[in-house]
Order: C-alpha cells, then sequence, then structure tokens
C-alpha cells in the first residue's frame, strides 16, 4: 500500500461519501438515459408510421366481389365477331334479372345498376368467353369486382347516414346493393389484383405488378451495371493501386459520389441516356442504369472495407507459395470479402428500391396499364407507382397508397434480411 | 472474368437499345397533371375494347409537356401532349423551329377550379373573387395605400364573414393549378377591387402586383397532393381549400363547395363560365405522327368519341365537364380530319 502525499487516502469504493464517484456514476447514468430514449423515441416513430399505413391500408388487401349468374345471349355475342360483341349488354340484363323492382327497360336506371360492377367486368367476361367460344348460349356463374364507390360502401368507408346528394352512392344503388349481398352474391376475399394486376385508372383494378415488374428490371440492370464495375473499382483501389495523390482523390471523390442528392443522377441521366445516346423514355434499363450510378460508389465502399478485413497473412501466404498477384485476389482474398460485398450490395440495392427522385426525371412516372415484358419497355417502379396513386382523386386509392407503402416495405425488410442472413451465415471471423 | 462479363453486358445493353429506340409500337403522351386522369381513362379504355399495346401517359405538367413535345418529329418523341392552357405562341415557335409543323389542337372540355371548405363548417361561404384576393394575397389596398396584407380574419374582409382566422390550402408554384388560379381568380378579383379600378392601370401593372400569394401564413402551400389538402380541410372546419374540381367531386360527403359570388361549382356553372374559376383543358397532337405510329389514328378517334366526351361519358364521370352539343360535333369533325391550328396570338 501505498501513501498518499496529501495525507487521509481516497476512499475509492465508498460511492456515498465521494463526490467524484457518485458525479461519474450519475454520468454513466444518464448517458444510458439518453440511449434509452433515443431508442424509445425513434421506436415510437417507427411504430405511429407502420400503424398509420396498417389503419389506412389494411382494407385494401380485401376487395369487394359480386357474383353472378350470366346468361350469355347469342343474339348479343357471337363466336364470329369475337372478341367484340355485347358483354356490357349481357351483364346489364343478368344483373336486373337478380335484382327485383328494377325496370330493365328504362337505359338510366339499368346504367345505375350496373356501375355496381366494375368497369372490367365486362373484360373479364369477354376473355372468358374468347378462351371458351362453347359458352355461348350457356349461363355461367362468374365473380367479378365491384366498382369502387360500392367496394368502399362494404368497407364501410362511406356513411350511410349522410345525405344522398353528398356521397357518389344513391339510395337506391345501396338498395340494390344490399339486395345483392342479402342473397349473398357479396363477398370480400383477398386483393390478388393488388398484387397481380398492372395499374388501371379503377382503383378495384389496379395492382402493383407492373410496378414490380419494373423495379425488377431497373434493379437487374443496376446489379448487372454496378457489381462488376464496382468490385473492379474497389479492388485495384485496394489491391494494385499505388498510394498516390491521384489515388487519393479519387477516393475522395468516391465517397463525394455516395453522398451527391439522387435527383441530380436523375437530371444527368436525363441529359446522357436519354439526351444524347437517345434511350426511351420511361424504360426500366435507363432507370436501371440511373440507380447504378448511385449504387456504386456504395459498393465500392462496402467492398473496400471488405477486402481490408480479410487479413493479410492470407495475401502473404499465398504469395509465399508463389501465387501471382492475380491469383493472390482472385483464388483467395475476393471470395473471403465476398460476404461482406454481398451484404453491402444488396443494402445498396435495396436504396436503389427506394429511390423515387431519379426515377421521376427519366419518366418511370407514367401510366402504364400493362407490365413491361422486357427492360426496354415502359413501366413504372414501386415508388413511383406510390406517387402516382398518391396524387390520384380516387378514393380507393387512398387506402391503396397506403397498401403499397407496405409492400414496399415488405420488400425492403426481405432485401436486408437476406444481408442479415448472409452476414451472419458466411461471414469469418478471424 | 469480371471484366469480360461487364464488357459483354455493357454491350448487349447498349445494341438491346438502340435497336429498341428504333421501333415502338406504343402511343406516347404526355403533359399536363389535369389532363393526366381523363388521358388515363381514354388509354385504358382504348387498350380494353382494341386490344392495342396501351398508351404510356407521363404526367410532365404543362410546360414541360410543351418542351418534350416539340423537340422533333419521329419516334423518339411523343405525339401527343395534354395541356391545361392553350398552346403559348413561344412553344408554338419551339415546335415549328424543331420541325413539328402540324398540330391538330383538342379542346376537349372545361375543369373547375373549386374553393371547398369542410362539412363541419357552420357557415355557408360564399365569397367574391375580390374577398379571395384580399384574403390571400401579397400585397392589397389599405387605406389607399398598396400595401403588405393586414387582414387575418374573414370578417376583417367583410362584416359578414364568419369571425374565424384565414387559412387556406392551395397548390405550391410549380403547379398549373396555381397558374390557373392566379390567373382566374387573383387577377379577377384583384380587377375588382375599387382601388384598382379607378386608378387606371394596365394589364402588366396587374400582372407584376396582383400574382403573388402572401407568405405570412394564412396562405399555406400544401404540395402538390390535392388529397393531402382534402385530409387537412378535414381536419379543420374552417380552412379553405384549393383544387381541382374532380377532387370536390370524389369527396362532396366531407366536403362543400364555397360559392363565387352566390355560384356553387356544378358541371353546369363551370361548362357556362357563370362559376369563373374554370378553365378549357387540351391535347394537341402531331399530325406527322398520324398512320405512322400504329394505333394512333384509333385512340384519337377513341378520345373523340361520344362515349368519351359527351355529357354522362365517362370522362364526364371523372369530373370532366363537357362542350356543348355543337361544338363537340365541330370539335370531332376539325381533329379526326387532321386540321392543323393556326399560331396562337
Amino acid at each position: 500500500m501505498t501513501e498518499t502525499s496529501s495525507g487521509a487516502p481516497t476512499r475509492f469504493a465508498d460511492g456515498a461519501r465521494s463526490p467524484h464517484l457518485a458525479r461519474r456514476r450519475r454520468k454513466q447514468k444518464l448517458l444510458q438515459a439518453f440511449g434509452v430514449a433515443g431508442l424509445g423515441v425513434a421506436t415510437l416513430m417507427l411504430s405511429i408510421l407502420i400503424g398509420s399505413l396498417v389503419v389506412s391500408g389494411y382494407k385494401a388487401f380485401t376487395q369487394t366481389h359480386v357474383t353472378l349468374d350470366v346468361f350469355i345471349d347469342p343474339q348479343e355475342v357471337t363466336a364470329e365477331r369475337l372478341p367484340r360483341g355485347g358483354f356490357d349488354d349481357v351483364l346489364a340484363r343478368s344483373l336486373a334479372e337478380q335484382l327485383a323492382d328494377l325496370d330493365a327497360s328504362d337505359r338510366a336506371t339499368l346504367r345505375q345498376a350496373t356501375s355496381i360492377l366494375s368497369n372490367g367486368a365486362q373484360f373479364q367476361l369477354r376473355d372468358a368467353v374468347v378462351a371458351d367460344p362453347a359458352l355461348i348460349g350457356t349461363s355461367v356463374t362468374i365473380t367479378v369486382p365491384a366498382s369502387d364507390p360500392f367496394d368502399q360502401l362494404n368497407k364501410g368507408l362511406v356513411d350511410r347516414d349522410t345525405p344522398e346528394g353528398q356521397r357518389r352512392v344513391s339510395d337506391v344503388q345501396i338498395a340494390w346493393f344490399d339486395q345483392l349481398a342479402a342473397q349473398g352474391a357479396v363477398s370480400k376475399p383477398f386483393n390478388w389484383a393488388l398484387f397481380f394486376n398492372a395499374d388501371s385508372r379503377f382503383p378495384e383494378q389496379a395492382g402493383l405488378w407492373g410496378a414490380i415488374v419494373g423495379s425488377f428490371w431497373a434493379l437487374l440492370t443496376c446489379f448487372v451495371i454496378s457489381f462488376p464495375l464496382g468490385i473492379g473499382a474497389a479492388i485495384y483501389l485496394e489491391e494494385f493501386a499505388p498510394k498516390s495523390r491521384l489515388s487519393d482523390f479519387i477516393e475522395v471523390n468516391i465517397n463525394n459520389l455516395a453522398a451527391v442528392p439522387s435527383v441530380v443522377f436523375g437530371l444527368l441521366a436525363l441529359a446522357v441516356f436519354i439526351g444524347w445516346f437517345g434511350m426511351p423514355r420511361s424504360a426500366p434499363v435507363v432507370g436501371g442504369l440511373t440507380l447504378a450510378l448511385m449504387t456504386m460508389p456504395t459498393i465500392i465502399i462496402a467492398t473496400r472495407a471488405a477486402l481490408k478485413a480479410v487479413p493479410p497473412s492470407i495475401r502473404e501466404a499465398a504469395l509465399g507459395v508463389g501465387a501471382s498477384r492475380q491469383q493472390v485476389v482472385f483464388d483467395h482474398v475476393l471470395p473471403l470479402a465476398m460476404p461482406g460485398i454481398l451484404t453491402g450490395t444488396i443494402i445498396g440495392l435495396a436504396q436503389a428500391l427506394g429511390e423515387t427522385a431519379p426515377l421521376l426525371l427519366i419518366g418511370m412516372n407514367a401510366f402504364i396499364t400493362s407490365a413491361a415484358s422486357t427492360p426496354f419497355d415502359s413501366a413504372t417502379a414501386l415508388p413511383t407507382q406510390i406517387f402516382i396513386w398518391a396524387d390520384s382523386p380516387e378514393r380507393g386509392f387512398v387506402s391503396r397508397t397506403s397498401a403499397a407503402i407496405l409492400v414496399l416495405l415488405g420488400f425492403l425488410v426481405l432485401m436486408n434480411g437476406l444481408a442479415i442472413f448472409l452476414r451472419s451465415r458466411l461471414e469469418r471471423r478471424w | 472474368m469480371t471484366y469480360v462479363k461487364l464488357a459483354v453486358s455493357m454491350l448487349a445493353i447498349a445494341s438491346a437499345s438502340t435497336a429498341m429506340a428504333q421501333s415502338r409500337d406504343q402511343i406516347r403522351i404526355v403533359g399536363s397533371s389535369t389532363v393526366f386522369p381523363y388521358t388515363q381513362a381514354v388509354a385504358e379504355q382504348f387498350s380494353n375494347t382494341t386490344g392495342a399495346p396501351s398508351p404510356i401517359v407521363e404526367s410532365t405538367g404543362t410546360g414541360g409537356g410543351m418542351q418534350i413535345f416539340c423537340q422533333g418529329i419521329g419516334e423518339q418523341h411523343p405525339d401527343v401532349t395534354g395541356a391545361s392552357r392553350a398552346m403559348k405562341p413561344s412553344e408554338y415557335k419551339l415546335c415549328q423551329d424543331n420541325g413539328v409543323e402540324s398540330i391538330s389542337e383538342a379542346m376537349i372540355g372545361y375543369d373547375g377550379l373549386s374553393l371547398a371548405v369542410s362539412r363541419e363548417s357552420a357557415f355557408e361561404w360564399d365569397l367574391t373573387l375580390a374577398e379571395v384576393y384580399l384574403a390571400l394575397a401579397a400585397q392589397v389596398p389599405v387605406d389607399g395605400e398598396w400595401a403588405d396584407n393586414p387582414y387575418t380574419m374573414w370578417n376583417e374582409i367583410n362584416a359578414d364573414l364568419p369571425a374565424v382566422e384565414i387559412l387556406a390550402y392551395g397548390p405550391p408554384p410549380t403547379s398549373g393549378t396555381r397558374d390557373a388560379f392566379v390567373e382566374l381568380a387573383m387577377h379577377a378579383g384583384c380587377e375588382e377591387l375599387d382601388y384598382v379600378k379607378n386608378g387606371d392601370f394596365d394589364g402588366d401593372w396587374i400582372g407584376e402586383n396582383c400574382s403573388r400569394m402572401r407568405t405570412d401564413g394564412p396562405f399555406v402551400e400544401a404540395g402538390e397532393n390535392d388529397n393531402l389538402i382534402v385530409q387537412r380541410l378535414q381536419a379543420d372546419a374552417n380552412a379553405v381549400g384549393i383544387f381541382g374540381y374532380s377532387f370536390l367531386y370524389e369527396n362532396m360527403d366531407t366536403l362543400k363547395a364555397v360559392d363565387i359570388a352566390g355560384v356553387s361549382p356544378s358541371e353546369e356553372t363551370i361548362g357556362d363560365f357563370s362559376y369563373p374559376v374554370s378553365r378549357p383543358l387540351f391535347f394537341y397532337v402531331k399530325n406527322a405522327h398520324r398512320g405512322v405510329i400504329p394505333n394512333l389514328d384509333e385512340f384519337i378517334a377513341e378520345y373523340m368519341s361520344d362515349d368519351a366526351l359527351e355529357p354522362g361519358g365517362y370522362l364526364s364521370e371523372r369530373g370532366l365537364v363537357s362542350l356543348s352539343a355543337d361544338r363537340l360535333t365541330a370539335l370531332q369533325d376539325a381533329v379526326l380530319d387532321g386540321a392543323p391550328m393556326s399560331a396562337p396570338e
């Protein structure tokens, strides 16, 4: 034991009597409290965001359907004229028969009644008949989507107590709809159309398929371009480049590039890809090229970090048994760094998936009712589809916008989950 | 390895994209976000009934659409542009300079800009354009002087109006709706003021001094998204919203119109201009693309059909106010014949 010069020894063990220790512990507690508070606020924000999306969006995951017995009248529909034919009249007449007290001879009344059905119903019937012309002259039972105002009514989003003039559905239409419901003709199954239909002007038919396909093509292009380019650049900078002013300059620029606002890349793409190269507007391939510009710095930075994490002993051992530097990189260092590279790439691609601004500038916010079959066809992407729906006047799009955001979040969670899985499965600890 | 793959993929993409740029079987449409929903409806109907590939409709805004439209003739340029105002002389000149010589103009109908409040609001709103101007403009006459807007309550402007704070949500300056609102409501309201009437000012003075919305709080730019404005109105009973008539029409259960000088917006009042804040909608077609781009003629025919444009047609179900019957017939004949427009004044 050593004597202190001031005389009485400071008793660190006794917290109650040591102001120093008490202060230190208080600071520690405070720091922890801040941490917990920060975490709490972040969790709260996230749950408010997800909660409000779920509350407004969950109703879009079901869609009201009406089941009808349709007699395909050979006077209206003939095999010779297909795919043309009076399918709307056929539907209207079948609906009129199913409803009591409806005067089918009055066209205006009939029109009011058929507005219960989606505009797409006649095309659904047409497609069924075109697929099997033997149906003409027989009765078929088909289930078709209800139009948006009645979907809203069925989901309780239209208040029946509001005066008639203030809602989209009239009292008599509600009475008809209730009649159908009493017959058991109204159902509310899962809204597969939300995932497997392309965009439509009619909320009940609008879906995300076109956007999902568009995002897929754009991400594929982005991956094909940015993955090899990014890895190549990172390998050169990390393994081969001489340490010089120039390489420092390049490094700083790459780091800066990662922080450039995405709208700048959009303007660049508009001028270069569409303006100079004459590539088509709204094409996922142009979107993919633009996103590749943004993703590349992320991949380069992740790859360099992964390469750095491979211990030098591996390189030295390989060099020691006579491998060339190229062999060292491709046979030893790169395979070991791959988990880190893949993680970085997936995170970069997930960022690209959520990117909107550059896609707006190159026209990927167009209205397209069919999914792109190649990356050169026009398409939307998930975030731009959300942008279009958020701006649509129809009521049904309010809940569909939230649902689309949830789908996009789902894809992001999947991708980030994959990144975490790869990291925990494949990463080697030294 | 990596470099070989890279080179191959780059080559493949480059060659395929040039190949694709040379053949187009879809109609391309750009232009106003106000005309966008109507064009969407026609495009979808057209592709459903004919089985042709669906036209690609892009909402770029009126001015942006004109810029892209007037870049030239050829497959890489769009065939049709929508506009929420007539083509300007400068835009016509740009088109001519780039070889887009024969253009058909089609005025498809009218769109009302509505002012609306929540149904919760106890007061029956009826404003004159001068009152709208006094409430929302940056500068107004105060005691015979042209000064910054001092009004914060509606009843300061007119004692008959309710004693609530002025709060209006409207579109930002980038929006065509904002341009139309300034021109149709603010300029007209400004001209109704005694100060301006007696002051012997010309149109330039009005354009210069009556175009600015106030920025001290009562007028809130709510972004391009009209649905957001609708939601804000539902939350605040006394706030006034400014947006296209189709949004009011879709939300009649929660919103009610603010009458302008006793006239409330409806199909009739917008169509005959007795509701003053209404504007015509147009689209423009390149005649040189007709018969070259597949299905363009058929698409124009669908847009010009009675099913689409008549009162009660599927566009009027979306909020478009139809032309009168004789004007509609004249329009259909002119556009289907491909009559070129003359240079705008």
